[in-house]
């Protein structure tokens, strides 16, 4: 599945927040959008998915703009993953992860056993079917945003879409979210949009990387090629230094803060 | 509550058979009182007789089918249906509003439906039309509070909750305006006594022009229960399940409404049991509204029984219902929300 957005413009009234986006992801392929506070980056998740409405620009799969799939097929093709706040009622993990099934389930209908399973199997194979018995409303962050994920997983999406998913995470719980999405993308090939808030978790999980800036353009390309210094200083206002180093065969890249520019 | 429950053969059995039973003992309390062996003979016979046509009895069971029958029973149906209903409306409300302080009363809604119902008994109107026009009121509450709670697209359980404290107020207000300019010696005692709840207006006759609405309305939410879970999520959320939220929200806002507005028509502003029955099915079987939906009607039906017994055999003159159920159900409610220190699990 190609996943595309051409020529995507978006905003209220006169203010235009997103202007001419234009990026395509491919099957299994990671791209991050990164992006100052309040640049519009969850706008971009929102009118890429249809859920606001492009002033200009669409969205296509495989070449077929999104309003034209029925929106039951669509979300058999990409799964959206919110941020995990708070959750307001105590459903118990497996009940949330078998709420991904929805378009599967008659609308007077109750979940089978085989939802049942399927939402089972989508928890073991994230390494989380040990939480299948806690509320939602006990968990902590790493945990409920795990349990999103594996929501998601349930329709056998070919992309994921993700909001911020390490955003608030301790170290280790960052880097199991992180190491999930990138399994996801290498062993089964399912392609991945990521906001993120982190060049460094960009330049790790990433093949590509959408960088956008307060005027309302933006860089795209591969995220090493993106993510560069110059860059960062023109779309976050940030003097930094990107690093490179070898541990066990790994490149690995920091991004260091240096003074505001 | 750390484990998925779900509604099994003998759980089901005991929700099923807990309201008839309070049921029957409701039926043989009273000035007449008769035990529940006497209740069982005494239906089973009218309703033998009813079948055969021909009823020649002697004249004590007279007596006793005369109270069954005429008196107790057609009171004790339209407390099981509309205790059920409002808890199962109740129990929507909350999931819909992602709310778990949403309920008829708190959303405007059984204000909204009591000024219609007001309105058209100014007017002498039948109970049809006193019906359609709580439901057109009760449903314009409900939408005031949703559009006024809905700030960029998400509403906060703080504003829903103030908005329909707001929306309330001004129905209420509307009431008593229309209690002000009602005539005093004949409409104003109805109404006041009609507006403090009661189920003494009990007749076949109104429940076969009211019960048919709210039996709709529950078999609906019932039908709906699993996929209120779903819309409990956010918007996006519930898109991108491929769900059409618009039009199941409006489904289950028309289904609660018509319940609300009912029940209001029927026996005035009963409040309380949309908010406490629904908590006590989470407390018992957690939140999923698989189970919730099923216990609430039960309990809901068992609950108003209950009260509607206690209402009329406690004292020589009726107790009206909603200054029952507020005495009980308040207090009850403040231990319940000690207890769980107000976690909604």
């Amino acid at each position: 599945m190609i996943f595309a957005v051409k020529d995507g413009n978006f905003g209220y009234n006169k203010r235009q927040i997103l202007h001419n986006i234009n990026f395509s992801v491919e099957k299994g392929e990671i791209m991050s959008v990164l992006g100052p506070n309040g640049v519009g980056k969850t706008t971009l998740l929102k009118c890429m998915m249809g859920f606001l409405k492009w002033n200009r620009g669409r969205t296509y799969i495989d070449d077929a703009p999104i309003e034209t799939i029925a929106p039951k097929k669509l979300w058999q093709k990409i799964a959206y993953v919110p941020q995990a706040k708070g959750a307001v009622f105590g459903y118990s993990a497996l009940d949330m992860v078998i709420l991904g099934r929805s378009a599967h389930i008659g609308t007077f209908k109750q979940p089978r056993k085989e939802d049942i399973a399927i939402a089972r199997q989508a928890m073991d194979d994230i390494g989380i079917l040990h939480l299948q018995d806690k509320l939602c409303t006990q968990m902590s962050g790493g945990e409920l945003q795990m349990v999103l994920i594996a929501r998601a997983l349930t329709v056998f999406p070919e992309m994921l879409v993700l909001d911020e998913p390490e955003s608030n995470l301790d170290f280790r719980n960052q880097l199991i979210i992180l190491d999930t999405i990138k399994n996801l993308s290498k062993e089964r090939n399912i392609s991945a949009i990521v906001n993120t808030h982190y060049p460094e978790h960009a330049l790790q999980l990433s093949h590509k990387a959408l960088m956008l800036n307060r005027d309302g353009t933006s860089f795209y390309g591969t995220a090493a090629e993106i993510i560069n210094e110059d860059n960062m200083r023109k779309s976050f206002q940030v003097n930094v230094h990107i690093d490179k180093f070898e541990r066990n065969n790994d490149t690995y890249r920091s991004v260091i803060p240096l003074s505001l520019a | 509550m750390d484990k998925t429950n779900d509604i099994n053969l003998p759980i089901a059995a005991v929700l099923i058979i807990l309201p008839i039973l309070i049921a029957l003992i409701c039926l043989g309390i009273g000035r007449y009182s008769l035990a529940i062996e006497e209740v069982i003979t005494v239906l089973l016979e009218g309703i033998k007789a009813s079948l055969l046509r021909g009823f020649n009895a002697s004249s004590a069971q007279d007596m006793a089918y005369v109270v069954v029958f005429n008196v107790r029973l057609p009171r004790i149906l339209l407390a099981i249906l509309v205790g059920a209903g409002l808890a199962c409306s109740g129990a929507a409300f909350q999931g819909l509003f992602t709310n778990p302080l949403a309920t008829p009363d708190t959303l405007g809604v059984a204000s909204g439906a009591s000024f219609g119902a007001v309105l058209a008994m100014m007017f002498d109107a039948n109970l049809i039309v006193i019906q359609i026009m709580a439901l057109i009121f009760g449903l314009i509450a409900c939408l005031i509070t949703y559009n006024i709670s809905k700030i960029k697209g998400k509403s906060s359980i703080v504003m829903v909750v103030l908005a329909g404290m707001v929306v309330s107020a001004m129905f209420q207000a509307l009431v008593s305006l229309l209690k002000y300019v009602a005539d005093p010696l004949d409409k104003l005692p109805s109404i006041t006594y009609w507006l403090m709840g009661s189920m003494s207006s009990a007749t076949y006759k109104t429940l076969f022009l009211g019960g048919p609405f709210i039996i709709v309305g529950i078999v609906l939410i019932f039908a709906l229960r699993w996929r209120l879970n779903i819309l409990s999520l956010n918007e996006d959320e519930v898109k991108s399940m491929g769900m059409n939220i618009k039009f199941m929200r409006l489904v289950i806002i028309l289904s609660a409404s018509l319940i609300t507005a009912s029940c209001v028509s029927m026996c005035g502003q009963v409040g309380w049991v949309g908010l406490l029955i629904p908590h006590i099915a989470r407390m018992l079987l957690g939140s999923n509204n698989k189970t919730v939906v099923p216990i609430s009607i039960s309990l809901g039906a068992a609950f108003m029984l209950i009260m509607d017994t206690f209402a009329r055999s406690a004292t020589a003159a009726e107790i009206p219902l909603s200054i029952l159920t507020a005495i009980i159900g308040a207090p009850f409610f403040i231990i319940l929300l000690r207890k769980t220190g107000g976690a909604w699990s």
